[in-house]
């Protein structure tokens, strides 16, 4: 008799940089901070977001129920989580698909580019999807001679303009509308001259770019958002119809998903079809959710092959707290309700996962190779406000993670160098004092700061500049925020206040 | 160990590692009925109003033998549409353009080539401005039909028109493909602001039948 070794949970690979930036968060956000351009842009289309979420979440009487709902559904999924994808898989096998592990990265995109081999395509259309973003699998295809043409229209300026997303929803949320318009004017073959600024003519302009492609393709590649384990059944929410394109028109379909977007039953959409587009665009629903169940003869894709990635998840699963993070839906409102990515856009992060977010999710997926891994700094990247809290639809308590996941980097002594002490995301978010005053109470962030000896030995960078010359009591009456003015200084800059969180 | 045996024993580990102290109590106490009854004259005004701020274009009829009348209204300039195997013929009892069936499935070409599609729906959502579109029903039909033809037009009938989400997703087989339409195609990926028309139908028109 042989036994057979456990596999343990296990960090992503990242082979194209897609998880990791190459500076530290204080670092890029100190450039990003610099360029009012790109802070005009948030501001404008973070505010826009805020307004229209707050209205389509207050008309939801049972929205407080609902996010219960949705944070009990995901906690539940992940104590059931491989149960669930066997299930999952039976089901989309039963009914003419095909299902294929991956570990990592690497291996997810060497599936999907024999399977596009195999069918002798040589482009393929692809609705938006993080996980393929994550594992760099265009530059897998382009590698392999296969052209992937994003369809979304912000992956579209994304890729035209060769830059990398900064957002979930809106990956091309940093550019304003005369910037689409040069990049079309520049990079989009064929596009007519007199094309203004003008959204609705932008948007003409990608479909007539794209529409020969959808018409043509033989290969479609998509993500997930929810996978129900139930029946077997995918869904894909979207706005644009390039989704259905991709998902309707071409022979074959990949669908590559993170493991943890398996939901348990086809009931549960009842609550996530009504707290992620509410959420995410602000609409009370996205203009297209397509659902499909392994192959239909006679509608659609005549061949399905779903792709289930590990990359990380599992390491992020193994954590009693840190796990939570996986529960996220992608709506992305914890980034527009930062104040920090307001400020700085997703770029700084360096993960294709920005945001509060990203901020928890990244290094758990990663892990931390050492002090000077770039992904530590991202914890750090709040001011601890709680919006992020208060926005999420299935309740992950971002806030706490951030808290645990600074204690453990100072435990584990992979805090970021003193260099990095010009760290401003505190001050960059401090200019809100009443959300700051807020977040301290409620996180009791003294007493994690300090510890059990109710002393507090090294402070987490960027504090750790303190106390690494002084030992400080641990101050028991006074308010963080008070603590800091008094210790360092009044670091609020007039004028500079962010208007966010008025939805929450 | 296969990549499936490997992640599925990661999996399990991690699952054991991370376990919550106490079990996870999954809690459902948001609403499965909605404010409004299911086919009533007030959920169908609500369907009205939602379906209209996502910009489709609603037109009423009080009973069945009205469709035909407002459906040759909306396709007035349409010189060709194509309609699902089943759909009732008496809807298109109005139109004078030439009706292609889609059965045999037309190709992708020639429903390019078309001018409008005309469905019916499996249920509507009036919350949301919301229909569903189930290929597995003949007068709705397999997806590309109302993907591909610039102009659908939706027949909704009162009695498929319920509240909520809930109420919907309760009444649907998802077996068979399922599309849940919520205005014409729109993005909100230039400065966050929703403009209509992009690569679905950039023009909607409801025929909502009932009181
Ligand atoms: S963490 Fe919550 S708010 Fe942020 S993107 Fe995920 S689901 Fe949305």
């Amino acid at each position: 008799m042989t036994t057979v070794q456990l596999g343990m949970p296990t960090v992503a690979s990242d082979p194209h940089g897609h998880l990791r930036g190459t500076e530290s968060f204080p670092k890029a956000a100190h450039k990003a901070l610099a360029d009012t351009q790109l802070r005009r842009n948030l501001g404008h289309a973070t505010r826009t977001i805020r307004a229209k979420r707050a209205a389509v979440v207050g008309e939801v009487d049972d929205w407080e129920e609902l996010r219960r709902a949705g944070e009990s559904i995901k906690a539940d999924t992940m104590a059931r989580l491989p149960e669930l994808l066997v299930q999952l898989e039976e089901q989309v096998t039963a009914r003419g698909g095909h299902v294929h592990w991956a570990r990592d990265a690497e291996e997810a995109n060497r599936i999907v580019v024999d399977l596009v081999r195999g069918t002798g395509a040589d482009e393929v259309v692809k609705v938006k999807s993080m996980a393929t973003q994550e594992t760099g699998l265009n530059e897998a295809l382009e590698a392999a001679g296969v052209a992937a043409f994003e369809t979304d229209l912000a992956e579209l300026i994304v890729q035209l303009s060769h830059d990398r997303p900064s957002h979930f929803l809106v990956p091309a949320i940093h550019r304003n509308r005369a910037e689409i318009r040069e990049i079309f004017l520049r990079e989009m073959p064929g596009v007519d001259p007199a094309l203004t600024d003008e959204p609705r003519r932008l948007a003409m302009a990608a479909r007539a770019h794209l529409r020969r492609k959808f018409l043509t393709a033989k290969v479609g590649i998509s993500g997930v958002n929810f996978a129900v384990a139930e029946t077997g059944t995918l869904s894909v929410v979207e706005s644009e119809g390039n989704g259905r394109m991709c998902l309707t028109l071409p022979d074959t379909l990949i669908t590559v998903m993170g493991v943890e977007k398996v939901v348990p039953t086809w009931s549960d959409l009842e609550v996530f079809l009504q707290l992620l587009p509410r959420s995410s665009t602000g609409e009370r629903m996205n203009p297209y959710t397509s659902t499909w169940t392994g192959v239909t003869p006679g509608d659609g894709p005549q061949t399905f092959h779903l792709v289930l990635l590990d990359n990380g998840r599992s390491n992020v699963l193994a954590s009693p707290d840190g796990r939570q993070a996986l529960h996220c839906i992608r709506c992305s409102a914890c980034l527009n309700v930062c104040p920090v990515y307001e400020r700085t856009g997703g770029h700084a992060y360096g993960s294709i996962y920005p945001g509060p977010i990203g901020a928890v999710l990244s290094p758990q997926l990663t892990g931390i190779s050492g002090p000077d891994d770039v992904n530590a700094s991202l914890p750090y990247a709040s001011s601890l406000c709680g919006a992020c809290f208060d926005a999420c639809p299935v309740r992950i308590d971002i806030p706490h993670l951030l808290v645990q996941q600074r204690a453990e980097a100072v435990a584990a002594h992979t805090r970021p160098t003193a260099q990095d002490l010009t760290m401003q995301a505190m001050a960059i978010a401090m200019t809100t004092p009443a959300r700051f005053k807020f977040a301290e109470k409620a996180l009791g962030l003294g007493r994690v700061l300090a510890g059990r000896k109710g002393r507090i030995t090294g402070l987490p960078w960027p504090m750790s500049g303190w106390t690494n010359a002084r030992d400080l009591p641990a101050p028991p009456q006074e308010t963080f925020r008070q603590w800091w003015s008094r210790t360092h200084g009044d670091t609020q800059r007039s004028g500079a206040g962010p208007s966010t969180g008025e939805d929450a | 160990m296969t990549a499936r045996e490997e992640v599925l024993a990661r999996l399990r580990a991690a699952r054991e590692a991370g376990k919550p102290a106490s079990p996870v109590v999954v809690t459902r106490e948001f609403r499965t009925t909605g404010a409004l009854a299911p086919g009533s004259a007030e959920v169908l005004a609500r369907l009205d109003e939602t379906l209209t701020d996502y910009k489709a274009t609603v037109h009423r009829v009080d009973t069945e033998a009205g469709v035909a009348d407002a459906v040759a209204g909306v396709l007035s300039e349409a010189r060709s549409i194509v309609v699902p195997p089943g759909l009732p013929g008496e809807w298109l009892t109005g139109y004078g353009g030439e009706v292609r069936r889609d059965g045999p499935p037309l190709a992708v070409d020639e429903l390019d080539a078309v001018d409008a599609v005309i469905t019916g729906a499996v249920v509507a959502i009036a919350d949301t401005g919301t229909f569903v579109l189930a290929s597995a029903a003949s007068d709705q039909g397999r997806r590309a039909i109302t993907l591909v033809p610039d102009h659908h037009v939706c027949v909704i009938r009162a009695a498929d028109v319920v509240c909520s989400v809930p109420e919907a997703i309760a009444r649907l087989d998802p077996s068979s493909p399922l599309t849940f339409v919520s205005g014409p195609s729109a993005t909100s990926d230039i400065e966050l602001d929703r403009v209509e028309g992009v690569h679905g139908p950039r023009r909607l028109d409801v025929v909502l039948v009932g009181p």
